[in-house]
């Protein structure tokens, strides 16, 4: 007897699965390498899909079966749901449905205030931070700024830049190059390769400056490796190193929203640098991997 | 056998308080029912992993309570409370190290019950859905290990955290604003460590309280499975000889008692 209960209904052997799991592998190869790999793998996984689908419903009328056995027990009922609903049915109903509106009511406005916050972009107002007058900033070398990017949330909101006055375009505008000190690989603090000059440190308005002689930045946390442009050099970070946006305001010079860079070609002042709204550490911002990360995070976009 | 009538008396009087929440409540049977269970006879060590990990649980939330009382989760204060806690407070270096060194033993024994479960076999038909409750457990203490990494709120605690959200928002279309929630903007910011802490003390306890209880449930109707090696044959009746009279909630033993 309890060796029967022991006997499961298997399905029956079938290669299909095999198929359908070498498409959608050329799928996952297809979005890294190429779109027509991709769509290769999309064409082997439908057709295989749709042949394992037909396989089990074919093999297993199991399942089209049950309902029937499912209605024998209430022929009796039959009557009862042909006729208007009666009144305990109605008020089985009308609890649930009251009960389900209570519940709603309870549970939506505090899943909005536990969810929603974090997308308005309240808490990143976007900031002004004054690093003083850009005469702080010797020509051609980078300065280490730590500053506090919002004031209000106090150290949490600490943040550092490496800063170079690269002093004026072929237009005449004053270029800085103002790279963010996270890395964009997983959001460790890049370290710049070189001595760091303690003896011209400056403290401006609680912004502190140090000067550096950096040859490159480094990652300490996985060994990234950028070059002085902030272009990837080593290691596994997915672009080039995120930047400021800067401005100059009565000789000061202003810090604003971090944007995201591709890549740099060129260097200092006649640099040309691909700019993209500004994405989490490791999200490509171009290539194929681009279209994994279709939505621009909320509140990179600004106002 | 040779009980004096003194003696009956006596423990007529000690057992009446359990007698009297019995006969109101009826928690007297069914907490020996949930305990003195029948087991297989060639059960060993091995199946107490489970229990051994419950039970760290519950010292985390034991621990995590008392800790709860002296820890402040605002980015100003966290770090100096947690130095408070352990150098100022009486016995807070021992209750907090109960609590850190706790969550790892905590996470270890889950690993090694899971091993247990898998290598016994004893995932298969009719236990599937104990096993999945079981990985969500896992994965339940996982994410108290995350939140809970960060509410030291010094260097390691913070670098880590920044690290862990940034890689969940590598994770494909979602990754990003999994990780704009768990930081409440672009930014670890001053939300962060209270969103963190509640979601450590509050949220996660009590999602892992109710997996428990289903986990228990379920340990409790389906019984626990022989080792691989055992002699007695799977599947068949179960012999009703060794079984202890009296500590069964049967209606046939109840009736002889």
């Amino acid at each position: 007897m309890s060796d029967e209960q022991d006997t499961h209904q298997v399905p029956t052997p079938s290669l299909w699965p095999i198929g359908f799991a070498i498409g959608i592998a050329c799928i996952l190869v297809g979005l890294v390498v190429s779109i027509p790999v991709l769509i290769v793998g999309a064409l082997i996984a439908l057709v295989f899909g749709f042949l394992w689908v037909r396989d089990l419903l074919t093999t297993h009328p199991v399942t089209s079966a049950e309902p029937g056995i499912d209605e024998q027990p209430r022929p009796a009922t039959v009557g009862d749901v042909a006729a208007p609903v009666d009144r305990a049915t109605f008020l089985s109903l009308a609890t649930i449905g009251v009960g389900g509106l209570i519940g709603a009511g309870l549970t939506l406005p505090v899943l909005g205030f536990g969810v929603l916050p974090s997308f308005m972009g309240e808490g990143i107002q976007t900031s002004h931070a004054n690093l003083g007058p850009i005469t702080n900033f010797p020509e051609g070398q980078y300065v280490i700024a730590t500053f506090l990017e919002n004031p209000d949330q106090g150290e949490v909101s600490r943040r550092t830049a490496f800063i170079r006055n690269n002093g004026l375009t072929d237009a005449g505008v004053p270029s800085f190059t103002t790279i963010y000190s996270r890395c964009v690989h997983l959001g460790c603090p890049v370290q710049p390769n070189g001595p760091i000059d303690e003896q011209a440190k400056k403290e401006v308005n609680g912004v502190e400056l140090r000067p550096v002689l950096a040859a490159s930045f480094g990652c300490p946390c996985h060994g990234g490796l950028y070059n002085s442009e902030g272009n990837r050099q080593a290691g596994p970070p997915v672009r080039s190193l995120d930047r400021f946006e800067f401005s100059i305001v009565n000789g000061d010079l202003i810090l604003g929203r971090t944007f995201s860079v591709a890549n740099v070609e060129g260097v200092g002042a006649s640099a040309r640098i691909a700019k993209y709204y500004k994405a989490y550490p490791g999200v490509h911002v171009d290539g194929v991997e681009r279209f994994l990360y279709p939505i621009p995070t909320p509140g990179s976009t600004g106002s | 056998m040779a009980k004096t009538a003194r003696r009956k008396q006596l423990e007529t009087a000690a057992l009446y308080p359990l007698d009297w929440v019995e006969e109101r409540s009826g928690l007297v049977g069914y907490t020996k029912w949930f305990l003195f269970r029948k087991v297989p006879h060639d059960i060993s060590w091995a199946q107490t992993l489970g229990a051994a990990a419950l039970t760290a649980f519950l010292s985390q939330t034991l621990t995590g309570v008392v800790l709860a009382m002296f820890y402040k989760p605002d980015p100003d204060k966290a770090y100096d409370s947690v130095v408070n806690i352990t150098q100022e407070v009486t016995l807070g270096w021992l209750v907090r190290g109960m609590h850190k060194w706790g969550a790892s033993v905590f996470i270890i024994l889950l690993f090694f019950h899971m091993a247990r479960t898998f290598l016994f076999g004893a995932y298969k038909y009719p236990r599937e859905l104990n096993w999945v409750i079981g990985v969500l457990l896992l994965v339940s203490g996982m994410l108290e290990g995350f939140t809970g990494y960060l509410l030291p709120w010094d260097q390691t605690a913070y670098w880590a955290t920044v690290v862990g959200i940034n890689l969940n928002a590598t994770a494909p279309f979602v990754g990003p604003f999994l990780a704009q929630f768990l930081q409440g903007g672009l930014n670890i910011g001053p939300d962060t460590l209270p969103k963190f802490y509640a979601l450590h003390m509050l949220l996660i306890p009590g999602l892992i309280f109710a997996l428990i209880g289903l986990h228990l449930y379920l340990v409790v109707r389906l019984g626990v499975t022989s080792p691989p090696w055992s002699s007695t044959a799977a599947g068949r009746e179960r012999e009703e000889t060794g079984a202890r009279e009296g500590l069964i909630r049967d209606p046939a033993v109840e009736g002889e008692a």
